[in-house]
């Protein structure tokens, strides 16, 4: 029986021949990652096994959800990360001002590859499928147990096959695909599956399109997102990283639980709202609606914080303000990513329209810090997440859209339409 | 092994982020996590939970972040077992690598309501509501889980291989 690309990934990094759905094997490990909340919790776990992690190449720390420490304590958690990471001499520790949020530096700097079997200590690190990796979040146990032995034991995932057709409108980005999806299929529609993405609509998605949208398997409840390898990723991966990289593809008559298509040029704006990320709206639906005042904007984050993102909220904002009545942070995910938007003048843009730019972190899209929410307030947020209390108060509003739909609303002080900016 | 205790009864997609929001998660420490438990979905459940409590709960629980400080800070609350219709993949693997017992029962799950005073045999899998005297048959776990959970846990079965 043939294979999807995920069991391919996994049936090679176990050393088989086939796997097939619901085997338990035990993977060997090319990344494994944690960041300032998972990692401190994992090194006396990590300690209990071995004294040196199995690879000083392939464990890598990023500091990244409470940096800049907001308190005490979360600097006595970085502290002992940097500590692990001298004293155990690994490769990459991405210190602040070095470094960004965990899934934008990860690809970015060129730590993971197509091909990889990659595990870290963070749900949303489904995002690697972008590459035509296999990559999905664990907790600390898992990530100390990979750190120690460089394996660790996986249930073969059976698969959703996604065929993308068509091309996205002008609006329209990866984000508004995903919420569409999940809307579709649910918040649990691919529990414990894989969503494999394919298609020739893929041709027309960028780099940033494909690593939001395998950013977001995990809020389908899936074990990871996966695209084919093209040449944009390959291209990709040529700029980004000096490994040397697989390429797998599903098998012709691999078999899948189901099969979903999607003509991308159907998808509209979309948004969702609270409390669920698969409570989609069309903009469409929400222009019918009472308009959604909101106080906040978060423009950011490992969902929507890389380049393409600034430059399109950026694009809505140029020479408009900021609603009186709303707040925005616009958060670039890395360094790098906050340099190239200094160069093209992103960064006066936003400045200039009202907005507060911060400095690479996760703050706000965990409740955190910076832009934690009271009572009663909503905010549109380009972030992953709109649980209950997730950006702070239990009575906050959290409505996730993608940048520029984001930008638009920063300018309406409501949840609006990008394509009606002009008009204002 | 068994557990027996007063269920707390809650819907679907119970996240991370209420089980033990992101705010409290600058520190590890189980006793700490444990007082904030379930806070942001139930503001009581701290002053009311006695140790052998069952939570009870529908689809997609544990939905969300990878943080085992929410399995964690259950069990230290003294939740004996989690029983839910289905569970979210990363608290699944993060419940049995911790202790925390945890089993798959839709039938249960529509079966007790709260406050109802259960007894789960991990052994056979038997859930007992004897409020309401109904039996359930919960799912099993694969064999490979069955030895995680008997030599203690993921970090004792590594080294035990060694």
């Amino acid at each position: 029986m043939g294979m999807t690309m995920t069991q391919k990934i996994l049936a090679a990094h176990a050393g088989l021949e086939s796997v097939a759905a619901g085997q338990l094997i035990e993977a060997k490990l090319d990344v494994v990652m944690a960041n300032d909340i998972t990692g401190p919790m994992a090194l006396p776990i990590v300690k209990q096994m071995s004294d040196k992690v199995f690879d000083k190449d392939k464990v890598v720390f990023v500091p990244d959800h409470f940096t800049p420490n907001k308190d005490i304590k979360s600097a006595e958690n970085s502290k002992a990360i940097r500590e692990f990471a001298k004293e155990q001499g690994l490769s990459w520790y991405f210190e602040q001002g070095k470094s960004g949020v965990e899934h934008a530096i990860l690809p970015e700097a060129g730590v993971v590859a197509a091909g990889e079997c990659i595990i870290g200590a963070d749900s949303h690190t489904c995002t690697y499928g972008a590459l035509g990796a296999f990559s999905t979040g664990v907790g600390t146990t898992d990530i100390a147990t990979g750190m120690a032995t460089g394996e660790l034991w996986f249930k073969v995932p059976s698969a959703i096959k996604f065929v993308l057709t068509g091309s996205p409108g002008p609006y329209v980005t990866g984000k508004d695909i995903i919420i569409h999806i999940i809307g579709k299929i649910g918040v649990d529609g691919a529990l414990y599956k894989s969503m494999e993405f394919t298609g020739d609509g893929i041709a027309n998605l960028t780099m940033d399109d494909r690593f939001t949208m395998a950013n977001m398997a995990i809020e389908a409840g899936a074990k990871n997102g996966i695209f084919p390898v093209d040449e944009l990723t390959e291209e990709y991966l040529k700029e980004h990283t000096k490994k040397e990289y697989k390429i797998f593809s599903a098998d012709e008559d691999a078999q899948y639980d189901e099969v979903v298509e999607i003509d991308l040029a159907k998808v509209r704006p979309t948004v969702a709202f609270p409390h669920l990320p698969g409570n989609a709206k069309t903009i469409d639906e929400i222009e019918a609606m009472e308009p959604v005042k909101i106080d906040q904007v978060v423009i950011g984050s490992c969902t929507n914080g890389r380049i393409t993102d600034m430059r399109k909220a950026a694009a809505i904002l140029k020479g408009h303000t900021v609603h009186p009545d709303v707040r925005v942070m616009v958060v670039p995910a890395t360094q790098k990513i906050y340099k190239q938007c200094i160069k093209e003048g992103l960064i006066d843009i936003f400045i200039d329209a009202g907005c507060a730019v911060n400095t690479p972190s996760c703050g706000p899209c965990m409740g955190g810090h910076m832009g934690v929410m009271a009572a009663g307030e909503k905010c549109v947020s380009t972030t992953n997440r709109n649980f209950v209390g997730r950006m702070g108060h239990v009575e906050s509003l959290i409505y996730l859209a993608s940048p520029e739909v984001a930008a638009a609303s920063a300018i309406a002080g409501c949840i609006a339409n990008p394509e009606k900016v002009g008009e204002r | 092994m068994k557990a027996l205790g007063h269920v707390f009864k809650y819907g679907d997609n119970v996240d991370t982020d209420v089980i033990i929001p992101a705010r409290y998660l600058n520190s590890f420490d189980a006793q700490e996590l444990a007082s904030h438990a379930m806070v942001d979905i139930d503001p009581d459940f701290v002053k009311k939970v006695q140790p052998g409590d069952l939570i009870v709960a529908n689809k997609n629980f544990g939905c969300g972040s990878s943080r085992e400080h929410a399995p964690l800070c259950l069990k230290t609350a003294g939740v004996s077992c989690v029983i839910a219709e289905t569970f979210a993949r990363i608290f699944y693997r993060n419940a049995i690598n911790i202790g925390l017992p945890i089993i798959e029962c839709p039938e249960a799950a529509k079966g007790i309501e709260a406050g109802d005073e259960v007894e789960v045999d991990f052994d056979s899998g038997k859930i007992y509501n004897k409020t309401k005297e109904t039996e359930f048959q919960g799912q099993p776990f694969p064999e490979f889980m069955q030895k995680l959970i008997a030599a203690g846990g993921l970090v004792k079965y590594t080294n035990s291989k060694k």
